[in-house]
Order: structure tokens, then C-alpha cells, then sequence
């Protein structure tokens, strides 16, 4: 259990390529754009995936998550990596080789 | 367009968010199913120069557009179009050119990527040669197979559409393995709608309902196969479902089209709604056209809805379905899109296909989308309506 944990905790991710992420005024929101379709995203799902640069682990991507937000690591932690396997479901981002 | 599978239920929350521009409706190619006005011919002239595509630009962002189309026509026809994807690219759009690909040259997409375009779709009609040049009456294929690859080559995000009709519809394992082949990463089988030529055209061309069953079946089988490699899309005909798409998510909802001369529409094809006025940018703000224009509010929400719709508890799915379809076929774009089988005109449909597959019936030849064609095709109603 442990041993999958931490490899899940190796793991970096990137954005699909395919997708455009940046944030947009006029929906006071980050968005995704893709050919033909545009994917409003929440404030968590915003911040977790501008981390995903290619180089920032999970785990580290977890520890800026807990300092921004201090009060409830456990619940941050399962947070990210819930959303990581959700957005990779979507093809929104990609888990680095 | 919405597509199966990929369909994201937005609400716009009164933004038109996605902006297609028709640059032009010109076009090198003939196809008989063009989404085009039937009386497109003699337009040319009339088209918004630069500054006034520019000015669209400009005012679509501020009132919150985020897609950008590029299309037509064929929109390689203006040599302005670098420019305007620059300048779409600097205002923060996501830029999609919708292009058959005649004119495509790696001069044009070297520029067109310096400018900052994102993705490019790109049409295609079958895996044959002959079968391709004969339906769009060009010689397209080979130049098109090779434009997709340069495509690729150039490193831009690619959308291959295939209009599905009844001439191309069981090539379907061929087409994907060309898509497979060239790399493209989404795939979509778009079966025709039937509107100006398509519907001209229609007993020609629809398919029947063996063929999609089958075709459905083949696409299913290569997206098990090919898994994250390739998006595939496959929009059924609505002649052969039970209810409407929900067509543009509703009438001035989201889409904004502006066409050639720069009147603004809330579809592609809302010109066929005769008695409706379309005003066009040179004379309005585009910010008046979205929110007052009387068109754009004829059919918003469901104010305007008669029965069955009006107390049908699926209005908030599909809105009803398309309005130039029921005015098409029902002379009345307030009712009920007759594809919906809640429809008192929905033997409309069903009539029109078994027309369209009836034993022994006269085949006509194709009715190609040329100028000739639609100076003469406007004089005269399509008979079989
Ligand atoms: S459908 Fe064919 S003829 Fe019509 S604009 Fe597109 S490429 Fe041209
Ligand atoms: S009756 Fe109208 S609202 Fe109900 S399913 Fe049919 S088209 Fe949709």
C-alpha cells in the first residue's frame, strides 16, 4: 500500500497538448479550450492543473496545495489525487513517462 | 454543431462563446450537401473587408466569446485571413479554421502558425479518389491526404470531418485507417443535415438505416481499439432518432455566426427562416445584434414554443430542436422540429426516408453546388418539400 502511494506521489502530469488552459476575465474562471469545445473550470480544478507543468510531482503538487489552503493536509491530499486521476480520465492532462 | 460524445452542456449565461465568421462563400469545390444559402451566387462582392472582420473581432471578445471558427465557403480564398488570425489570436480566442484544404500550401501554414492558429479541420469525403473528386467535382483527394499530413507535419491539433451520406458511408473502416494513418486526433463522421443542398439533394443522399447501424458498429469497434489515441465523434442523422438535437444549445444561446455581407445569425443556416430579419454589423453593434436584435430574441428560452413543446417535460434538453428545420418542413419555425416523433409533422421524416430508399424510384443525378446551380435553384421552391 505504501509502495503505491508513494509512486502514485512520483507521478508528474502535464497538459494534454491539445488543450489550451489560461485564464479567462469573463468568466472570472480558468478555462480549457480545445478544437471546438470549452471546459469551464472550478477554482480547485484551475489550481491543480496549472501545477501540472511536466516537472512537479504529485506529492509536490500536494504540499503547495496544503500551504495555500493549512488547516486539513488529509483532506487536500486525497483532494488532488482524486482530481489527477478524474482529469487524466478526461484526457485533460497526461501522466509524464 | 453539437456532437455525440462530446456534447458539454454550457450555459453561456447569455455569452455567445462560440463566434463563427464566414469569411467568404466562395469555394473551389461543388459539393452537393453544402451547408451554403442556395442562393449564395453573385454574394462575392459584398463581402466585410478587413477592418470590418476586425471590428467583429474586437467586439466579440467583449462580449465574452472564447472559439473562434474560421470557415465559409472556403475561407483560404481571402488573403486576409493570416491577419485576422493574428489579430484573433491577440484578442485571447481559441482559433479553429475550417478549411477543405484546396489552398493550403506550407507557405499558408507556416504563416498561419506564426500568427497563433490552434487547430484546423479539415474535410474529407471518402478513402477513394475517384469517389472524392466525383462528389466534391475536383480533383481534392490527393491534395487533401497530402494537406493532412503537412497538417500534422506542422504540429497543429486536427479534426478530420467526414460528411456522412449515403455514397461514403460504408467506408467507414477505410476512412479510419486513412485517419490513423495521417495521425489526426479527432475523427468525426458528421452525417449530413439536411438543409439547402443537402436537402435539394436528400433522396440521393440519405442513407438508410442498415448502413448507420453498421457504421455505428465500426466506430465502436475502433474506439475500443484505439483508445486515447484518437477522439472519434459520430453524429447520428436525426431523420432516424426519436427526438431533435438540441440544435446550437438553443436559438441565440451560445453561437454567434456572422456570414459573409456581416449579417449576424444564430446558426449557419438561419437564413433559410424566411420573414426574418438578419441586420448586419455594418449597420449595428454586435453587442445590440446578441441582445436586442428581434431575431436573436424570436426563439430564445421557450416563450416562444407551441405544443407539443410548450409542456413537454424533455423542453430543457433539446429546446425543442432545430428552428430552420421545422420552418424547412413545416413552413412554421416555431414548432416542433418535425424529427421529434412528439411532432404531429413527424411523417414528415419518416415519409422523406422511405422516399429516399423507395424500390424503383427515378434517381436523379446530384444537383452540384455551383453558380449556374444557384442562380438556378433560386428562382425555383425544391419541389418535394
Ligand atoms: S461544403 Fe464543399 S462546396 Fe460547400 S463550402 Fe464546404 S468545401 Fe465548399
Ligand atoms: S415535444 Fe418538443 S421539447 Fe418535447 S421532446 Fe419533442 S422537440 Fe423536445
Amino acid at each position: 500500500m505504501d509502495d503505491i502511494a508513494a509512486a502514485a506521489g512520483r507521478a508528474r502530469y502535464a497538459l494534454n497538448p491539445m488543450y489550451l488552459f489560461r485564464w479567462e476575465a469573463t468568466q472570472d474562471a480558468h478555462v480549457l479550450l480545445y478544437p471546438e469545445g470549452i471546459v469551464k473550470l472550478n477554482r480547485t480544478a484551475g489550481e491543480i492543473i496549472e501545477l501540472c507543468d511536466g516537472c512537479r510531482t504529485a506529492a509536490g503538487m500536494v504540499e503547495a496545495l496544503q500551504q495555500r489552503y493549512p488547516g486539513d493536509d488529509g483532506r487536500v491530499a486525497e483532494g488532488v489525487y482524486k482530481s489527477l486521476e478524474v482529469f487524466r480520465a478526461k484526457g485533460w492532462i497526461r501522466r509524464q513517462a | 454543431m453539437p456532437k455525440d460524445g462530446s456534447v458539454v452542456r454550457l450555459d453561456g449565461e447569455g455569452k455567445p462563446l462560440w463566434l463563427v465568421l464566414e469569411l467568404t462563400y466562395r469555394c473551389p469545390l461543388k459539393c452537393p450537401w453544402c451547408s451554403n444559402p442556395v442562393d449564395y451566387a453573385g454574394d462575392g462582392r459584398n463581402e466585410l473587408d478587413t477592418a470590418e472582420w476586425k471590428g467583429v473581432l474586437r467586439e466579440g471578445r467583449e462580449l465574452g466569446a472564447l472559439q473562434l471558427g474560421f470557415t465559409g465557403g472556403e475561407p483560404l480564398l481571402r488573403d486576409d485571413l493570416e491577419e485576422l488570425v493574428a489579430e484573433a489570436h491577440r484578442l485571447g480566442y481559441y482559433t479553429n479554421l475550417i478549411t477543405s484544404g484546396i489552398g493550403l500550401t506550407e507557405a499558408r501554414l507556416a504563416a498561419l502558425k506564426a500568427a497563433g492558429l490552434n487547430q484546423i479541420q479539415l474535410s474529407l469525403q471518402s478513402s477513394n479518389r475517384t469517389l472524392t473528386d466525383t462528389l466534391v467535382g475536383a480533383r481534392a483527394f490527393d491534395l487533401k491526404v497530402k494537406v493532412a499530413h503537412l497538417i500534422k507535419a506542422f504540429g497543429f491539433p486536427m479534426v478530420l470531418n467526414v460528411p456522412v451520406f449515403r455514397q461514403n458511408i460504408d467506408q467507414v473502416n477505410e476512412i479510419l485507417a486513412l485517419a490513423e494513418d495521417i495521425g489526426v486526433d479527432y475523427l468525426e463522421f458528421a452525417n449530413i443535415q439536411y438543409y439547402n443542398w443537402a436537402l435539394i439533394n436528400r433522396d440521393e443522399l440519405m442513407p438508410t438505416r442498415t448502413q448507420i447501424e453498421a457504421a455505428e458498429l465500426a466506430v465502436q469497434a475502433a474506439r475500443e481499439r484505439l483508445g486515447e489515441r484518437m477522439t472519434i465523434y459520430f453524429v447520428i442523422p436525426d431523420y432516424y432518432e426519436e427526438r431533435p438535437k438540441a440544435c446550437m444549445n438553443g436559438w441565440g444561446a451560445i453561437h454567434l455566426t456572422i456570414a459573409p455581407d456581416g449579417a449576424a445569425m444564430p446558426c449557419q443556416e438561419a437564413r433559410t427562416i424566411t420573414g426574418l430579419e438578419f441586420p448586419s454589423v455594418r449597420e449595428k453593434s454586435l453587442a445590440w445584434l446578441w441582445n436586442e436584435s428581434p431575431t436573436f430574441r424570436k426563439f430564445r428560452g421557450d416563450e416562444w414554443m407551441n405544443e407539443p413543446c410548450r409542456s413537454c417535460s424533455e423542453k430543457e434538453e433539446d429546446f425543442g430542436g432545430c428552428r430552420c428545420q421545422a420552418f424547412l418542413l413545416t413552413g412554421d419555425a416555431g414548432n416542433t422540429d418535425p424529427a421529434c416523433a412528439r411532432s404531429p409533422h413527424h411523417h414528415l421524416i419518416s415519409e422523406a426516408v422511405a422516399r429516399a430508399h423507395e424500390p424503383g424510384r427515378t434517381i436523379h443525378p446530384l444537383v452540384m453546388r455551383t453558380d449556374a446551380n444557384s442562380r438556378a435553384q433560386s428562382q425555383v421552391e425544391p419541389d418535394h418539400v
